[in-house]
């Protein structure tokens, strides 16, 4: 099934759609991250897609899987015509992609949350600070290289060896 | 011109009535309200990283957690997800309860809605006649999956055992005496003029600032905007039953209100067709390389103890690739965007969480209206903490 959204994105962005597939009935498309907000707001407009609701937007970390590090999931839908399409961004640390919220207010609370988790940057977000973790937390938990706990056993035969009182690393050097 | 003061107010993290550990940070000329900021995290538990390191079966035990007010809707839409990645085809049986199951899901999350907004409010009996009925629930909870609010009772291609004989006595039980009590509920609050007068026209929100704000479910319904996942991209049998989709005018606290009593009615007329018609047959999927055998066969045959061996020590194994999965649950479109790189556990989960986006749209309900009012609203758009910190 080649949908309205497939046929008219080949139309109008052929040149900057990266990648275009198919996946388990959605259809999902790559793209770079100087485009997003142009194609996001064809994408709202056009008067044959209206994707007008954002519902989600989301990241995940491919340490040592992909050249690019993280991969930005944007997935919109059509309330009117019940379609759905994910986009989705590729960049590596230390880039930074530019804010949905002139676009939609609902992507600033959730590219809070992914700055949160992961760093990543959003430019021109109007209040990109931490959301869920405390303001004083060093690192981004839901990347890979965070570990899921820091807690060293203490097991007798091993207990020269470990520091008493091992200082979480994400606590700055301030408290102990 | 002289700067007009304000004044900067905390109401929680340990208010009660805003449900949970939300805090509100209000800055107020009098008792009007300048700027609202709802700021959360308290009850953060890093559900989304300790999935990445269970297998896909041990992960279900935690999405109860997150909405712990509609478990099951949290099971469905992350078994859901799996299904969807891995194509499952799931019995008939099992879809049939779970629809009924989640429809009473629906009905339990709104009744703790109703009881404790209504309480909000000052309408105190609401919350001892909702509970009350709510427990018919809670012990059918416990009837199916032994377990009265952290079921756990979906499994990836089905569900985990079996309904018990007697069970659709019980879900007529409830058919029978839920109308009678919903219609009690209307009575004591509809047209009640202290209930009129603190909710008509308070938080106001037109559609197209609804959609903007992405709010979903019966917050979005509210401003009049039709949109129901359940019939929009139906999953499990939904499109099998048929069922209105209850919308109001002025998205205000009154419309939000009646939206969500009439879906619990629109609930029991799904599990009222559905319950007549559950059909025999499997409860899970019978294939062996995502569900255990039946106990019975593990004791026996050779082959089966092998299939529950490799089931317990390394789970199943989708294939690499992404997918997003969401429903209706009762606050709103709740997804899972789930990836796979093709081992036991999963690479990353995330779920769009109803009330995380819902709460987000605070502001605009509460700025320039009154203190009280910020009650009235957050109880409106039915939040559960559990599932914005996640």
């Amino acid at each position: 099934m080649a949908s309205i959204i497939e046929n008219k994105l080949k139309k109008e962005y052929s040149d900057k759609i990266l990648e275009i597939y198919n996946f388990r009935g959605d259809l999902n498309i790559v793209i770079q991250p100087q485009d997003l907000l142009e194609i996001c707001r064809y994408l709202k407009t056009d008067p044959e897609l209206k994707l007008n609701f954002l519902s989600c937007v989301t990241a995940a970390d491919y340490l040592g899987l992909r050249e690019k590090r993280f991969e930005v999931i944007y997935i919109l839908f059509s309330i009117q015509f019940h379609h759905r399409l994910i986009i989705k961004i590729r960049i590596d640390e230390g880039e930074s992609i530019s804010t949905l919220s002139s676009l939609w207010s609902t992507s600033n609370w959730q590219e809070r949350e992914i700055y949160d988790m992961f760093g990543i940057k959003f430019a021109d977000h109007p209040n990109l600070k931490r959301i869920l973790m405390d303001d004083d937390w060093i690192g981004y938990p839901q990347r890979k290289d965070f570990p899921l706990t820091y807690e060293v056993p203490n097991f007798s035969y091993n207990k020269d060896e470990i520091d008493p009182r091992p200082k979480a690393p994400w606590r700055g050097d301030s408290d102990g | 011109m002289a700067k007009r003061d304000t004044m900067i107010i905390n109401m929680g993290p340990q208010h009660p009535a805003t449900h949970g550990v939300l805090r509100v940070r209000l800055e107020l000329d009098g008792e009007t309200i300048v700027d609202a900021e709802p700021i959360i995290g308290y009850l953060h538990t890093g559900i989304e990283k300790n999935m990445e390191a269970k297998t896909y079966s041990q992960a279900i035990t935690m999405t109860d957690r997150m909405d712990y007010l509609a478990p099951m809707s949290n099971n469905l839409v992350y078994v859901g997800a799996v299904e969807k990645l891995m194509e499952v085809k799931v019995p008939p049986r099992a879809e049939y309860v779970r629809v009924i199951m989640a429809e009473l899901t629906r009905l339990n999350s709104h009744l703790v809605w109703l009881g404790t907004h209504a309480l909000d409010i000052g309408a105190m009996s609401m919350a001892l006649y909702c509970f009350r009925e709510r427990e018919m629930i809670t012990q059918m909870y416990e009837f199916v999956s032994g377990v009265r609010m952290m079921s756990s009772y979906f499994r990836v291609g089905g569900l985990a055992q079996d309904i018990p004989a007697g069970f659709d006595k019980r879900v007529k039980e409830i058919l029978r005496v839920f109308p009678i009590k919903i219609d009690e509920y209307e009575g004591l609050l509809t047209d009640n003029r202290i209930w009129r007068k603190r909710t008509i026209g308070v938080g106001t929100i037109s559609a197209e600032d609804a959609i903007d704000a992405g709010l979903s479910g019966p917050s979005l319904r509210a401003s009049g905007v039709e949109w129901d996942i359940r019939k929009s991209d139906p999953y499990s049998y939904y499109d099998k039953f048929e069922f209105d989709i209850p919308t109001g005018k002025n998205g205000d606290v009154f419309d939000r209100y009646q939206v969500r009593v009439e879906e619990m009615r629109q609930s029991l007329r799904i599990i009222s067709q559905a319950v007549e018609s559950i059909p025999d047959g499997p409860y899970i999927t019978e294939d062996r390389k995502i569900a255990s055998p039946p106990k019975e066969e593990v004791l026996k045959g050779m082959e089966q103890l092998i299939h529950h061996f490799k089931l317990v020590v390394h789970g199943f194994q989708p294939p690499p690739g992404d997918v997003y999965f969401c429903i209706e649950s009762p606050k709103g479109e709740i997804g899972c965007y789930l990836v796979s790189d093709g081992t036991k556990k999963p690479y990353r989960v995330h779920f769009r969480p109803p009330s995380f986006v819902n709460i987000s749209a605070l502001p605009r309900l509460v700025i320039g209206r009154m203190i009280a009012d910020v009650i009235a609203c957050i109880g409106s758009i039915d939040i559960v903490l559990g599932e914005i910190d996640r």
